[in-house]
């Protein structure tokens, strides 16, 4: 039935094959220790010519002139300022939006327009948002080049991650639970405020902590409204001595933001700048990274402890 | 809502039905509604927008010029308005881009779903998703300042801002872009066909290139448009790698501004608002934005055509 | 030797037929948890034998022994052996490379399976991995499966259309066609009606009866009817073992084992 000089080349066969598979194997171990290796340059060249830079100093001056002196005040106090705008504007609307598709739509052509177009938005290069922020927050609305704007942008800019994170979360949660307390006579909205929401947190959270972190990161939208490179003053306080405590005047302060100051510095052919540059770019990528871990355990965590 | 009799029925105690709490549903669902429609409106707010600045833009500038014209200096004095240049420069940076993102991209995929023992993807993807959130700015830094010295050493020709440097550093920038989607659709193609392919004596590599690629192919095609669209739509390691000078050249050891780096470029400066200077970045954009488009239809009519079907 | 315990006398004694395949003693082990215990039999050459038993009972899992489909999976361990004959070499050995056994021992799944590629390629991929490349061995051995599976007629106007086009049924003897173009030793069946009508069982049934012709055939079924139909031997598991293993008429009409009885006589399972 089978003789000997076929079963040979059979196995001569397998062995070619399996050759390949273990050429394979090294190419693809090799092609991730690239990435490795790129990511683990990119850290240790920002370490060695920004590390004597981070003092405490250098978070609480200025810009300078004189790049011996300069520090990233304004830029991280506007990085913060800017976030919470764009926290505040992103996740109530993408929430929102993420529920409706996934709990309320009925299938007809306005859900599928509105699938296709959140598929689309977040193909659309950053930049483009940044045109649309220029021209409608900036002008239209008459924002200016402020911390509004900016937030806004942002926003936009990060509306379609938010919505994903939440149908994806939304979704992982198996009918049973909704059929049960539609079961016990509650309203749609009882269900998804007292059930859906809750246990979806820690997904919708994930996708909050990931889009913010996209955000911080994020230059091409915030040069295009025309984030000033240097501000040496900080925005108006939100807090006041006398009622009502708060004030919302710091909305429309120009600002500058961490990833600006640091594309500030980088452009100037001086190498003190670029230490400088070097610096601002550890604290931005410790802040993203920082936040990205975080996203990654919760998801862990969530997959470790829910089983549905 | 506490139990309240029934508000439509003349005989309590009857089942009936509470317009109140209907009007309320309903209040909630139209503010839902809004909220996803505002992503639809924000595509609107973005076409009409850069079609209305550019409108003014062509009324100086024929579309014929703007298309043909070799050089792009909308700020000298003698003024030209030819994209080309700045096409020119996106093709390039995106193409050596791809280049490095698309098989390593693929290949990190096609690794981590079908051969990495389950320690080292669960450490794997982590870091990769990690290397994705590094902000394009620090990528540029990199670029500029690690990468083109290295490539300097072995090109010595190589001039301090070069389409080659910031296209290798954003090609590596996207790698997890691509192979993150690549793989979820590799791992989506269900363990029976695998199983099939195994059965009949198939090695790993034949049973991912056979029968998983193919099987996930509009995933796959997906994550090659994903980074596609990132590539040209990439903004500061171009602005700040690949020099910010309009260059008509097909070259990638040479400086030239893309779309995206002449934005900044104008952004920086204080051009007033209606001015044609300020109108060309909107021609520019919905230039960038057309070029998105295109590709993102092809990846649409790939996935409709060779939709999974296991 | 009627009141025997059935692993003291595995093997109908039909002399006039040779052995195929030869288990010997084996378990088998999911991490810590014991799948097969200790598990005897007999495969004989060009005869079907059928496995049975309540759900659970550990059939799928023998019968994805004799391919080492095990092997693709982290924590599993064989114990014991599986014997081919003629060569005599013992399957689960660690220096028997598991994609060997598996160009020898072809398996068809309990849910159809093809791959998305045409009707053609499907057949020729078991060929091709083999490193096939002549148009002309592949046609006529494509060719010849597919008639072998009854699929022929069916299909050969439209070789390169996609296998998602054919009914459950066509899927299933593609995949037996799939199966039988590298003329395999033994065929493998795992479930393989439970997804399909009863049109098309029945034409799998008589498309099995047809194939111990060419080939050792060993089918898991959880239809008892249907191993009653198409075998000529018949094992009966229940929790990992063999409880029983003889002629097929034998287990149908006097069970030796009471246990055999109740499932038969459906006062359990």
């Amino acid at each position: 039935m089978r003789d000997e000089k076929n079963l040979n080349e059979i196995r001569a066969i397998i062995a070619r094959h399996k050759l390949w598979d273990l050429i394979f194997v090294i190419i693809g171990v090799f092609v991730l220790m690239i990435a490795v290796l790129t990511f683990m340059a990119l850290f240790s060249h920002m370490l060695i010519d920004g590390m004597p830079r981070l003092s405490w100093d250098f978070f609480s001056s200025f810009p300078s002139r004189r790049a011996g002196s300069a520090g990233i005040l304004s830029a991280w106090v506007g990085t913060t300022l800017v976030m919470i705008v764009t926290a505040v504007a992103a996740v109530p609307m993408g929430i929102g939006a993420g529920i409706y598709l996934e709990e309320y739509a009925s299938k007809n052509l306005i859900t599928e327009i509105i699938e296709i177009n959140v598929t689309n938005l977040a193909g659309v290069p950053s930049i483009i948002y940044g045109l649309l922020a220029l021209s409608l927050f900036v002008h239209q609305l008459g924002f200016g080049q402020s911390i509004l704007s900016a937030g806004l942008a942002l926003a936009l800019l990060i509306l379609p991650v938010v919505i994903v994170a939440t149908r994806e979360a939304i979704r992982s949660i198996p009918v049973a639970i909704r059929e049960g307390a539609y079961a016990l006579g509650a309203t749609k909205w009882q269900t998804v405020s007292d059930h859906l929401l809750p246990y979806s947190a820690a997904g919708i959270l994930t996708g909050v902590i990931i889009g913010l972190a996209r955000a911080i990161g994020e230059t091409a939208p915030i040069i295009t409204i025309g984030a000033l490179t240097f501000i040496a003053f900080l925005p108006p306080s939100p807090f006041k001595t006398e009622f009502p405590f708060l004030s919302l005047e710091w909305l429309m302060a120009p600002f500058t933001v961490m990833p600006i100051q640091m594309f500030n510095w980088v452009s100037r052919p001086e190498e003190e700048f670029q230490a400088n540059a070097a610096a601002a770019g550890l604290v931005l990528v410790v802040m993203t990274l920082t936040m990205n871990a975080l996203a990654i355990y919760l998801r862990y965590r969530m997959r470790k402890n829910i089983k549905w | 809502m506490t139990v309240q009799p029934p508000t439509d029925t003349n005989s309590p105690g009857k089942l009936g039905y509470s317009y109140s709490r209907h009007v309320g549903e309903r209040f909630i669902e139209a503010t839902l509604f809004l909220m996803a429609f505002v992503s639809v409106a924000i595509t609107l707010a973005i076409v009409v927008m850069l079609v209305k600045e550019s409108v003014v833009f062509f009324e100086h500038v024929s579309l014929w010029d703007f298309l043909t014209d070799t050089q792009w200096t909308p700020l000298f004095d003698d003024a030209h308005y030819g994209i080309l240049p700045l096409i020119s420069g996106t093709v390039v940076s995106s193409a050596v881009a791809l280049s490095v993102a698309i098989p390593m991209g693929t290949i990190t995929a096609i690794y981590l779903s079908e051969f990495a023992p389950f320690a080292v993807r669960e450490v794997a993807k982590p870091f990769l998703e990690l290397l994705g959130g590094v902000p394009t700015v620090v990528y540029g830094y990199f670029a500029l300042l690690f990468v083109t010295p290295l490539l300097q050493k072995i090109f010595p020709q190589l001039p301090g801002f070069s389409l080659l440097s910031a296209g290798l550093v954003m090609g590596i920038m996207i790698i997890p872009y691509v192979s993150s989607m690549a793989e979820d659709a590799m791992r989506a193609v269900p363990m029976h066909l695998r199983e099939g392919s195994y059965a009949m004596g198939a090695t790993r590599l034949q049973t991912a290139i056979r029968v998983v690629m193919p099987a996930a192919f509009s995933g796959i095609a997906a994550a090659y448009i994903l980074g596609i669209s990132r590539a040209v739509g990439e903004t500061m390691v171009v602005a700040v790698a690949a020099g910010m000078q309009p260059n008509l050249t097909w070259n990638p050891m040479e400086p030239a501004a893309t779309i995206t780096a002449y934005i900044v470029q104008v952004s920086l400066g204080d051009l007033p608002h209606g001015s044609i200077g300020y109108q060309t970045i909107f021609a520019a954009g919905l230039t960038l934005l057309l070029l998105t488009l295109i590709f993102n239809i092809i990846g649409h009519m790939l996935r409709k055509r060779y939709r999974e079907i296991y | 030797m009627v009141e025997n315990s059935p692993r003291d006398n595995p093997v109908a004694d039909v002399t006039s037929i040779s052995c195929k395949s030869e288990v010997r003693d084996l378990s088998f082990y999911y991490g810590a948890f014991n799948a097969l215990k200790n598990i005897n039999m007999r495969l004989h050459e060009k005869q079907v034998t059928a496995l049975i038993g309540p759900s659970g009972c550990g059939k799928s899992t023998f019968l994805r022994c004799f391919n080492r489909m095990h092997d693709l999976y982290p924590g599993n361990r064989y114990v014991g052996e599986i014997i081919l004959h003629p060569d005599n070499v013992n399957i689960l050995s660690r220096n028997v490379d598991p994609i060997e056994v598996r160009m020898r021992v072809s398996m068809v799944f309990q849910k159809p399976n093809p791959f998305p590629k045409s009707i053609y390629e499907n057949v020729a991929y078991g060929l091709r991995v083999r490193g096939v490349r002549q148009r002309a061995v592949l046609d006529e051995k494509v060719e010849q499966a597919l008639r072998d599976a009854a699929l022929w007629d069916e299909v050969k106007d439209r070789l390169n259309q996609l296998a998602y086009n054919l009914s459950g049924g066509q899927q299933q003897r593609l995949c037996i066609a799939r199966a039988l173009a590298t003329d395999p030793e033994i065929l493998l069946f795992d479930e393989p009606t439970s997804a399909l009508d009863p049109i098309a069982t029945a034409s799998i049934e008589e498309l099995i009866a047809d194939l111990k012709d060419k080939v050792t055939i060993l089918i898991v079924t959880h239809n008892m009817q249907q191993a009653a139909r198409v075998s000529d031997y018949t094992a009966y598991m229940y929790l990992g073992e063999v409880i029983e293993f003889d002629v097929t008429d034998t287990i149908f009409i006097k069970p030796k084992n009471k246990q055999t009885e109740d499932y038969i006589t459906g006062r359990f399972g």
